[in-house]
């Protein structure tokens, strides 16, 4: 089966020296649901854009669908769809004009066009909004815009970078939910974030760039299952004033009615609960918290961070760094 | 058969990128279209009317009045402002808002991409001269146009080649300051000069010289020979039409050769 994305060997240096990408390779298999995770700064956005034509690389080769970007762009451009991070359409421009226009670059024929806007306004909860100007949306429904933008031509393969960043979390939820039906229907599906519990949950693979380097790539599964300790959430039926000894286990207070307990791999939860009940602590309820590949993801980042400093600057001379 | 469907593919890129420029400049008509009409009717009553009248009467531009020799000039100063202005504009600020990227990502060819800045460009100056040159009906005794293809295609070309003066602008342009630059500090000086007002021949030989290095001065000449052709006394037609056409024509293809190898290299529009 055919691929939805090549990368071999991507290198992008950028004018100011700055070595964005140190050949990177990364495959992801057509249908996939793919999480592409790094801190600020690591490469992601470069790569990006150099697949989708919006950043000339320095060296290496982008196929998608097996078409090589080097000897026909514009067939690789026909299976891309991109939600980009920053709202880019133009803000004078009506909600139904940009999504007919989009279409027409991509060559649909004006009947079609407009079949195809109406479907994903309607899809995406905007077609009340059709007539209005774009810079009138509120911040949700502009992201939802520019979702349906991506989507009137109907591409194999979607790239979302940072499509909630900022957004309320039903938002982010019904974004969830969008993603996933593209995705069920048959559309690959590449998905940048901060909210490692969104890549945790959607993403059937993921991969760390950091520094310009991939530094993992591997089924979300075999990821967390590297995580040694885990994190577990007790809602508590009363309030404590300090936290309790639970022996080896190492505890601590989020709050005084929630006690968070770390757990190593391979410990029983058993001995926690009888600790608790010696205690007469009361558990009203139990969660994992959602961090693991947040914590995970940190460590790999923390431990990438020994690397080579010198290039951590972005091409617009910004200070990299900080964390997902 | 591959090719054919890329064909289509493109002509409606092109077709929906004209439309979306169209669409632009009729939107913002009161930006766009009505303007340069006021600062023409302006002309045509200071310069036409006021001065003029004395021009007229101590001796004219022979068998035409002052008035029906600034005409062909001021409409052809429309059309170079606007056509130049509306890419400038469009374009850059299709970088500034980065909604050029929805062109970007598609696959629309780069030839068409340009072509559809083009188009609305042309659109609007010819849009504007069309209006500018109906206005000067009303400050003329029946402005007669002697040859309606050279008049129309002298407009065209000239029009299709300051929008492709315009996108280069826009591509090298990284702030607003960019773009009145080159509009400011070079068009206008060369359109005043460009024999707008006056007939080169009536300057000494020097500047006479000088001015026919002012590629202007072959459109506004044509232009004028378009509309005046058979009135006009030989005295004042500075350029002969032939060398006028080669003039733009040559301008025209090394400009869209610049500026579609400037695209695909990503000047200004790709890190």
């Amino acid at each position: 089966m055919t691929r939805a994305l090549e990368i071999e060997n991507l290198t992008k240096t950028y004018r100011n020296g700055t070595e964005a990408l140190k050949g990177i390779d990364l495959n992801v298999e057509a249908g996939e649901f793919f999480g592409l995770l790094g801190p600020n700064g690591a490469g992601k956005s470069t790569a990006i854009g150099i697949v989708m034509s919006l950043v000339n690389k320095s060296a290496g080769t982008v196929r998608v669908f097996g078409v090589d970007t080097d000897e026909d762009v514009a067939g690789a451009k026909r299976y891309l769809g991109l939600v980009p991070q920053e709202f880019n359409f133009n803000q004078f421009e009506g909600v139904r004009q940009i999504l007919d226009q989009q279409a027409g670059f991509y060559g649909l024929p004006r009947r079609l066009a407009r079949q195809r806007s109406e479907h994903y306004l309607k899809k995406l909860e905007l077609w009340d909004k059709r007539d209005t100007m774009s810079r009138q949306l509120s911040g949700g429904m502009k992201r939802r815009l520019m979702i349906a933008r991506a989507m009137v031509h109907e591409p194999k393969l979607l790239i979302l970078d940072e499509p909630t960043a900022g957004v309320d979390i039903e938002i982010r939820r019904s974004t969830w939910a969008l993603m996933q039906e593209f995705n069920e229907a048959g559309t690959t599906v590449i998905l940048t974030t901060h909210y490692l519990e969104e890549a945790e949950s959607l993403c059937k693979r993921i991969a760390i760039i950091n520094h310009g380097r991939i530094v993992e790539d591997t089924d979300t599964k075999d990821l967390l299952s590297k995580l040694q300790i885990e994190t577990f959430v007790f809602d508590l039926a009363s309030p404590m004033e300090s936290v309790p000894d639970l022996g080896a286990y190492h505890t601590r207070l989020a709050d005084p009615m929630m006690l968070e307990v770390d757990v190593s791999k391979g410990e029983s939860l058993n001995e926690i609960f009888s600790a608790l009940s010696d205690q007469n602590i009361q558990v009203l309820s139990m969660r994992n918290k959602a961090n693991r590949l947040e914590e995970l993801f940190v460590q790999m980042v923390q431990n990438g961070d020994g690397e080579s400093s010198e290039n951590a600057t972005g091409p617009d001379g910004a200070r990299r760094g900080g964390h997902a | 058969m591959l090719d054919q469907s890329r064909l289509m593919e493109n002509w409606i890129g092109l077709k929906t990128l004209t439309r979306k420029e169209v669409v632009r400049v009729l939107r913002i008509w009161p930006q766009t279209l009505v303007p340069p009409v006021i600062t023409t009717t302006l002309y045509y009553i200071i310069f036409g009317n006021i001065v003029g009248s004395k021009i007229d009467k101590a001796g004219g531009m022979g068998d035409i009045s002052y008035m029906e020799f600034i005409v062909p000039g001021l409409v052809m100063m429309a059309v170079i402002s606007n056509s130049y202005a509306n890419v400038v504009s469009s374009f850059f600020g299709s970088k500034f808002q980065r909604n050029v990227e929805e062109l970007l990502v598609s696959p629309l060819s780069n030839a068409v991409i340009l072509l559809g800045y083009m188009a609305g460009g042309m659109v609007r100056a010819l849009l504007v001269g069309a209006a500018v040159l109906i206005v000067s009906l009303f400050f003329t005794e029946g402005l007669v146009v002697s040859s309606i293809w050279i008049t129309a295609s002298v407009a065209l070309l000239t029009s299709m080649l300051f929008t492709i003066g315009g996108f280069i602008n826009a591509m090298l342009a990284t702030k607003f300051d960019d773009v009145s630059i080159v509009p400011t500090f070079v068009l206008t000086p060369l359109t005043y000069l460009g024999g707008v007002f006056y007939s080169i021949n009536l300057l000494p030989e020097f500047w006479q010289n000088v001015s026919r290095a002012n590629p202007i001065v072959y459109m506004v000449n044509a232009f004028r020979y378009g509309i005046l052709k058979g009135r006009l006394d030989e005295k004042y037609i500075d350029i002969n039409i032939v060398t006028a056409y080669v003039v733009i024509m040559l301008f025209i293809v090394v400009l869209f050769s610049a500026a579609l190898h400037m695209l695909n290299r990503g000047v200004g529009i790709r890190q």
